[in-house]
């Protein structure tokens, strides 16, 4: 099914098609399309919409609606997402499934509303407080903003984690020709379970989420627990053992979870830009200007940026030397790049509120060589 | 005991200290579900973070949402809204509903959901270490206010009527048949449904102020009955103290 | 006088707190010097034909540690 759809929107019927029958948010620019949109959807698919008094009730309502049975959902842009952060780190310790969109904004503070950035990278991975592993989707156009709103709910079903799908601004309100794939797979969650709520120890994994009202008296808590919800709060052991299990959750399937695409990579490549988001969109083009001029450069774009696509950095190609990371941002994805690699990484930042362009890219890359 | 099958004897006894007002309350709510006979596997507890939200997480045998400090309602208001079959129950303390949640409690009522929200009012940060809070009585010595709390306290019955509650009652740990009693008119209202629990803490509150407590948790709970007047009229309710007596009573619109 | 009430205390959950026994209109209650393994002094009960069986005590009790079991069925049963 092709559609001339904005971002936001696009963002909202994937949600609808991954099976969301719960929203709650609260208005904030630029990512307020999505609620508008999945105000008028839900009520056609026997959902529930409900605007809350501010962010922090909106994830609430999001995490009780998930075990009361929904598949949840919230939208919001960076200082909302702030508010949330309690709750969210409420969301990974109680193992809640939910999807946090974020449309970036640029920051600090209420900073330009309307203008975009990719400055809330670091704020998803570690804005909650303690130790935990998390999952972030970057889309780079509007069909993906549909698809990666499925993938992050599979993602959720599949983790009992809450996901995050890192739009920005530009993404969230550019119209294009968007493909509506009607059969991408749904993770369902079981109708019911009778596995421990909190987690399989032996293989460091989530169960199957549980709900309430089955009579299954389930004990759920933000306070450290074991698999059957009961607080321990003083014994080293059920904390240790807790915290691992979140991670190793998420760390054991990074193949399945840290998705990237590469183009124009051979043998002899040289240069290597890696981008992702909306200025994944000016890297490629810059790329392939290059590539045709015979430069031997490539192009990695990061579909995932949480857990971070390692992997990437297992088989480059041998004469890679220089790796150009474009970001709207003072340099945050770039400093996970440097943890991996020996190669010479160039950062390109630009945080004035517009995006990275193609020919912006390309006089980087020419410098550099 | 005819409240063991709604409690999970391995979590007892409780972690209250001795004398703590939240135990009578805690098994107040239980009877009023007993002598409703209402389908516990029906209802979900939803409970912040203080002493108050250890009321109902682990020690009912039931499905209980133990979140976030202050958030109660904001969870409580999505299992409603997504699952409306299932009776939703808050029960947190004064500070978690009034202090730092107090935006939540004023919407909840606002749409007049149907919830109950039971508020265990100590008056106190009993579990922090006996901070004072929004509900704690003027010149009341705690650890924050050293030579006195400077403030007035809020009246949470006239707060929540304001923002558009339709039953509402005040009672104390002490009245405790009346407490049951406002509390099944509670699980059986439609619509949103408040009730203030004076529920004293010595350790926090009673030990810095003997002169208005007494000399031990025991003396405090009595000393509510010389405390307390019941209102006249609903209307009366409205006002948490009047002469230095706290007003009891329900209002239902 | 018959006895109509039995009041059972539960030592494990007894907390020592005396409100049972401060509340009771007949001083069917008392402090014993005994403590439980957690250290408290113990509720107990010192005038049981005093009990009038109006649940004040277990009502009260906040550590649920008090039932007063009404045996006036056994009795009338008995009496027929």
């Amino acid at each position: 099914m092709q559609q001339f759809l904005q971002g936001n929107e696009a963002c909202a019927l994937g949600a609808i098609q991954a099976g969301c029958r719960f929203y709650a948010g609260y208005p904030i620019t630029p990512s307020s399309e999505i609620m508008e949109k999945m105000a008028e959807e839900l009520p056609k698919v026997d959902g529930v919409f409900v605007q809350m008094e501010d962010e922090i009730a909106s994830i609430g309502a999001v995490i009780g609606a998930a075990w009361a049975g929904a598949k949840a959902m919230t939208a919001t842009s960076g200082p909302g997402l702030t508010l949330m952060l309690e709750n969210i780190g409420y969301a990974i310790m109680t193992e809640t499934p939910c999807v946090i969109v974020d449309v970036q904004r640029a920051g600090p503070s209420t900073g330009q509303a309307t203008k975009p950035a990719s400055s809330d990278i670091m704020q998803v991975r570690w804005g909650a407080s303690g130790d935990y592993e998390i999952i972030a989707l970057s889309p780079w156009s509007v069909t993906e903003m549909y698809e990666m709103t499925i993938q992050a709910f599979n993602f959720a079903e599949t983790y009992r984690i809450p996901v995050f799908l890192l739009a920005d601004e530009v993404l969230g309100h550019l119209r294009e020709s968007t493909r509506l794939h009607q059969n991408i797979p749904i993770i369902q969650r079981p109708e019911k379970t009778d596995l421990p709520p909190f987690g399989n120890y032996a293989d460091n994994c989530a169960t199957p989420m549980p709900l309430f009202g089955q009579g299954r008296k389930l004990s759920v808590t933000g306070s450290t627990h074991d698999e059957w919800g009961y607080r321990l709060t003083q014994s080293p052991s059920a904390q240790a053992r807790l915290i691992n299990r979140l991670c190793n959750k998420i760390r054991q399937d990074l193949d399945k979870i840290s998705l990237f695409e590469t183009y124009f990579l051979e043998e002899d490549t040289e240069i290597l830009v890696i981008a992702y988001g909306f200025t994944a969109r000016g890297a490629f083009t810059a790329v392939k200007t290059a590539s045709q001029k015979e430069a031997k450069i490539g192009f990695i774009r990061l579909k995932t940026l949480w857990p971070f696509p390692e992997k990437i950095f297992s088989n480059l190609p041998k004469a890679i030397s220089k790796i150009v990371v474009p970001e709207m941002n003072q340099g945050q994805v770039v400093r996970e790049i440097q943890r991996f690699t020996n190669c010479q990484v160039i950062p390109y930042n630009k945080t004035d509120g517009t995006v990275i362009s193609a020919k912006e890219i390309l006089e980087k890359v020419n410098d550099i060589k | 005991m005819i409240l063991n099958k709604y409690l999970r004897p391995e979590v007892f006894p409780t972690p209250f200290c001795p004398g703590c007002g939240h135990g009578i309350l805690l098994q107040a709510v239980l009877r009023a579900i007993d002598e409703l006979s209402l389908d516990i596997n029906k209802m979900v507890f939803v409970s912040g973070i203080g002493c108050a939200a250890w009321i109902p997480s682990p020690h009912f045998a039931a499905d209980t949402l133990h979140t976030t400090h202050g958030r109660p309602i904001a969870f409580a208001t999505g299992i409603k809204l997504f699952n409306p079959s299932l009776k939703v129950v808050v029960i947190s303390g004064d500070g978690d509903i009034s202090a730092i949640g107090g935006n939540h409690l004023i919407h909840a009522a606002r749409r007049n959901l149907e919830i109950t929200v039971i508020c265990a009012n100590n008056s106190i940060y009993g579990m922090t270490g006996g901070q004072v809070g929004p509900t704690t009585p003027m010149r009341a010595k705690t650890a924050t206010t050293p030579q006195g709390n400077p403030e007035p306290s809020f009246d949470l019955c006239g707060l929540v009527r304001g923002a558009g509650a339709s039953c509402i009652a005040r009672a104390t740990v002490h009245h405790t048949r009346e407490l049951i009693k406002y509390i099944k008119k509670a699980f059986t209202h439609q619509g949103f449904s408040f009730i203030d629990v004076i529920s004293p803490c010595f350790t926090q509150f009673g030990r810095r102020n003997k002169e208005i407590s007494g000399a031990s948790p025991a003396e405090m709970i009595l000393n509510l009955k010389k405390l307390c007047v019941h209102v006249k009229s609903s209307d009366e309710l409205f006002t948490f103290k009047q002469n230095d007596k706290i007003l009891i009573g329900e209002f239902v619109k | 006088m018959n006895k109509w009430f039995s009041i059972i205390i539960n030592d494990n959950f007894c907390k020592g707190c005396a409100i049972c026994v401060e509340i009771c209109p007949k001083d069917v209650l008392a402090m014993s010097k005994d403590a439980n393994p957690s250290g408290y002094l113990l509720a107990q009960v010192i005038e049981p034909q005093k009990c009038i069986g109006c649940m004040e005590c277990e009502l009260h009790c906040p550590d649920l540690a008090i039932e007063v079991i009404s045996l006036k069925d056994a009795t009338i049963s008995t009496r027929k």
